[in-house]
């Protein structure tokens, strides 16, 4: 069923935006209206149709049914602009499955752009979330932001300016994240409590942090299992700009690729360069500033099995954005020297240690050619650094692709 | 105005008279498009009313909605009565809950900023009635129904997108507080009553723990679960309510309700519907319901999943001992619609449940 909706509405386009800081514009209250009540009332299969025009919002969208399309003209043709929301911690909040919306802009959101909770078979294609004042810390947390969901696309989306992270997928099971271009958020693409990610063939530039695989303690589901490949992260050197107490917090400006008490984590033939303070970085809970009192018991906190291979670095660690790593790039490699491509804070499971080692299967593993890692010693107080690569010569199993249920995988391959 | 009253009396004089039965619907979606069709409600005498055979009821420790008070009612087809269960009643096909959203107004017509308290008639001339939500059990489950009233306060009309009210409070001090109020579309109804999609919506409020207390009925005050009993509209009490699960008694705790209960029992009323381990609050990881307990979970030391700028720079949910360096206390603060908690349902913060839950914060031993 097909539902083409707003054939009169669509005419007016707002005359207020010029004015920017301005009194906030005037919401399209009707076309608000039907367009809520059409999500209120759509039936499975239904296509929503949102014709081209920037149409102005004050309160949040929400769809609960489940087997709805949400379809706009384009990107840059159909846009949902919420300056001046009023109410609603996000644009479109979808607690439902079979869920698809592509080609339309959600801008200015005062909370996440788009939220999906809880749904399986989700496609987010050839959509946009932006702040477009540029980067600010008043900006939303997120920009499309599936969580605990399963079998999940996001395919050709770009999202700006996001003051947490600008492709954030929490506590999910099979996703895949690929042709997307994040820019000048804090984290361009992260990866959280997730199992079986494939993040390929995407483009991070311009945030604090490129793309980041984090699992975070006290949750239902620890992440394991991605991989990040083909993608071009680049010059991601913003000024965080994020809220202390978030898992971005941490993240030191100029970060290509950051791995965060994550397991199994496989990072090949991708381009990443011109990062002030690394390419590659790998740490664990105990250097994002808390103690075990908040952690509960069985938590992980340590980065395992991080496969690194195949991968094109451009220059990087050449001025880190952290106290403690500029004093130590100034002693040990020199005031116009620079760190190794990969940096790692040092911690180990003291439990797993077989002969004063990691097991090879639980190891950081690099096959880089001529790529160096750095241990800045964490649990020393950052004093007795290694640039050994002796531990880190070994091999993991590849992970297996990421394979999204059929109908998705068809349904992503008219992308 | 005087034509207008009249008017309102020859509207309601019929369904006075003739006292029938609130609406049994326990199939289909014919919801009426007017409030006055359900006739839980009747205006009469100048007051709105809970219609004859429909009980009014109140909860121990409310949800907050931006100082709006709330007269709300139960029906139950005849014959039919709910089943007792510690944590949720099961009410039977046909059962209306009612919970009708209002201000109190003065003599010159202004809005009055005061905390609730129970009425079963509320006199026309003295309340602005802003929204009626109807909870439903029907056969498939329970269906959310918000109406809105009319400018004149005769009825009030389905509206499933919801709508907003700019709204001035006036205090005792004669400080004025602007609100924003905003009536709830379906999808957000759900939001709150609904733990996932395809779960159903469930009744938050008419729950054993916030319902058993006293009501002053007319014939004398009662404790609620046992007149519901003897009402026949629910069968299992415990014979002895010692073992009935209660929350403090919100504004007036009971002897022996510490500060602890009383700020527990705001979290459960605000907070717990989304915040518990299969809500929406889930994906936090942060429970505020009563099973949890005081630890990581209830956001002891907790560092906040995904709050973006909801964290206001604070590194845990629960600091013992600081509210000021609390998440919790900076979202229940704030009226931000990104940061605030609730998300929905208030415009305003309210002073004095924050004065509770930051007194209890700053009550607690301990360190992160």
């Amino acid at each position: 069923m097909r539902t083409a909706a707003f054939a009169l509405l669509a005419l007016p386009l707002l005359l207020t935006a010029c004015g920017d800081s301005e009194a906030p514009p005037v919401a399209n209250l009707d076309f608000q209206k039907q367009l809520q009540t059409q999500l209120i009332k759509a039936k499975p299969g239904e296509v929503i149709e949102i014709p081209a025009g920037t149409w102005q919002l004050d309160r949040s969208l929400s769809l609960k049914v489940s087997g709805v399309t949400l379809k706009g003209a384009g990107m840059d043709k159909t846009i949902l602009n919420f300056k001046g929301q009023k109410s609603g911690a996000e644009g479109l909040l979808v607690d439902a499955s079979d869920f698809t919306i592509e080609d339309l802009a959600m801008e200015d959101t005062k909370g996440d752009a788009l939220k999906v909770v809880g749904g399986r078979n989700i496609i987010i294609r050839r959509v946009r979330t932006e702040w477009t004042n540029g980067p600010a810390t008043e900006n939303g947390a997120y920009g499309i932001y599936p969580v605990q969901t399963e079998n999940v696309l996001v395919d050709g989306v770009v999202a700006i300016g996001a003051s947490d992270a600008g492709i954030y997928v929490g506590q999910s099971r099979n996703v895949v994240v690929r042709n997307s271009r994040a820019e000048r958020n804090v984290a361009g693409i992260e990866i959280e409590n997730t199992i079986g990610a494939d993040v390929y063939d995407n483009v991070a530039t311009g945030n604090t942090g490129g793309i980041l695989v984090f699992n975070m303690p006290n949750l239902p589901q620890p992440g394991h299992s991605t991989r990040v490949y083909r993608n071009r992260v680049e010059g991601n050197n913003h000024k965080n700009f994020g809220h202390k107490g978030t898992p971005v917090a941490s993240i030191p400006a100029g970060s290509g690729v950051v791995i965060n008490s994550n397991d199994k984590v496989e990072i090949f033939d991708n381009d990443i360069g011109e990062h002030r303070t690394a390419n590659v970085i790998v740490s664990s809970y105990f250097s994002t500033g808390y103690t075990d009192l908040s952690t509960e018991a069985d938590f992980d906190p340590y980065p395992e099995a991080i496969h690194i291979h195949g991968n094109r670095f451009g220059p990087g660690g050449d001025s880190p954005d952290n106290l403690e790593l500029k004093a130590l790039k100034l002693a040990k490699f020199g005031l116009n020297g620079r760190l190794p491509d990969i940096l790692w804070d040092g911690y180990v499971n003291p439990d797993k240690l077989v002969d004063g080692r990691l097991p090879a299967e639980l190891a950081i593993c690099i096959d880089n050619g001529e790529a160096g890692i750095v241990n800045v010693d964490g649990p020393g107080g950052y004093k007795n650094i290694s640039t050994d690569m002796t531990p880190h010569r070994c091999e993991l199993p590849r992970l297996p692709a990421v394979e999204l249920q059929a109908a998705l995988a068809e349904a992503g391959e008219d992308a | 105005m005087r034509a207008g009253w009249l008017l309102l009396a020859t509207l309601f004089l019929g369904a006075c008279e003739q006292q029938r039965a609130p609406l049994y619907l326990p199939s289909g979606e014919d919801y009426p498009d007017k409030l006055s069709t359900w006739g839980v409600l009747q205006q009469r005498g100048g007051q709105l009313q809970p219609a004859a055979g429909v009980l009014p009821y109140d909860l121990n420790t409310p949800l907050f909605t931006d100082y709006a008070h709330k007269l709300r009612t139960v029906w139950m087809p005849e014959g039919r009565s709910a089943q007792y269960a510690e944590a949720q009643f099961d009410y039977p096909v046909g059962t209306l809950l009612s919970k009708t959203f209002y201000y109190p107004r003065d003599a010159q017509g202004r809005l009055l900023r005061s905390e609730q308290h129970g009425v079963e008639a509320l006199r026309l001339d003295r309340v602005r009635l802003l929204e009626t939500r109807i909870l439903l059990r029907q056969e498939q489950g329970w269906v959310a129904l918000p109406y809105v009233w009319d400018e004149a306060q005769r009825d009030a009309t389905l509206d499933w997108a919801g709508a907003s009210f700019d709204l001035q409070l006036q205090d005792a001090t004669g400080e004025v507080l602007a609100v924003d109020y905003q009536v709830p579309d379906a999808n957000q109804c759900a939001g709150c009553h609904e733990q996932q999609a395809g779960k159903g919506v469930q009744p938050l409020g008419p729950k054993a723990r916030h319902l058993n207390r006293d009501y002053v009925y007319a014939d004398g005050a009662v404790n609620q679960l046992q007149r519901w009993q003897a009402e026949g509209l629910l069968q299992g009490v415990p014979a002895d309510l010692a073992g009935v699960p209660r929350n403090a008694l919100w504004g007036a705790p009971r002897e022996g309700e510490s500060l602890e209960h009383q700020a527990r029992s705001y979290l459960d009323a605000n907070c717990s519907h989304c915040h518990n381990p299969e809500g929406p609050g889930r994906t936090s990881g942060l429970y505020l319901d009563p099973a949890t307990p005081l630890g990581i979970a209830y956001g002891l030391c907790k560092q906040p999943v995904a709050a973006g700028k909801g964290s206001g720079d604070r590194l845990v949910d629960i600091h013992p001992g600081a509210p000021e360096k609390s998440v919790l206390s900076f979202r229940l603060h704030s009226t931000d619609p990104s940061i605030m908690m609730p998300e929905l349902g208030r415009s305003t913060s309210h002073r004095e449940g924050l004065e509770v839950i930051d007194r209890w914060i700053a009550s607690l031993d301990g360190e992160c």
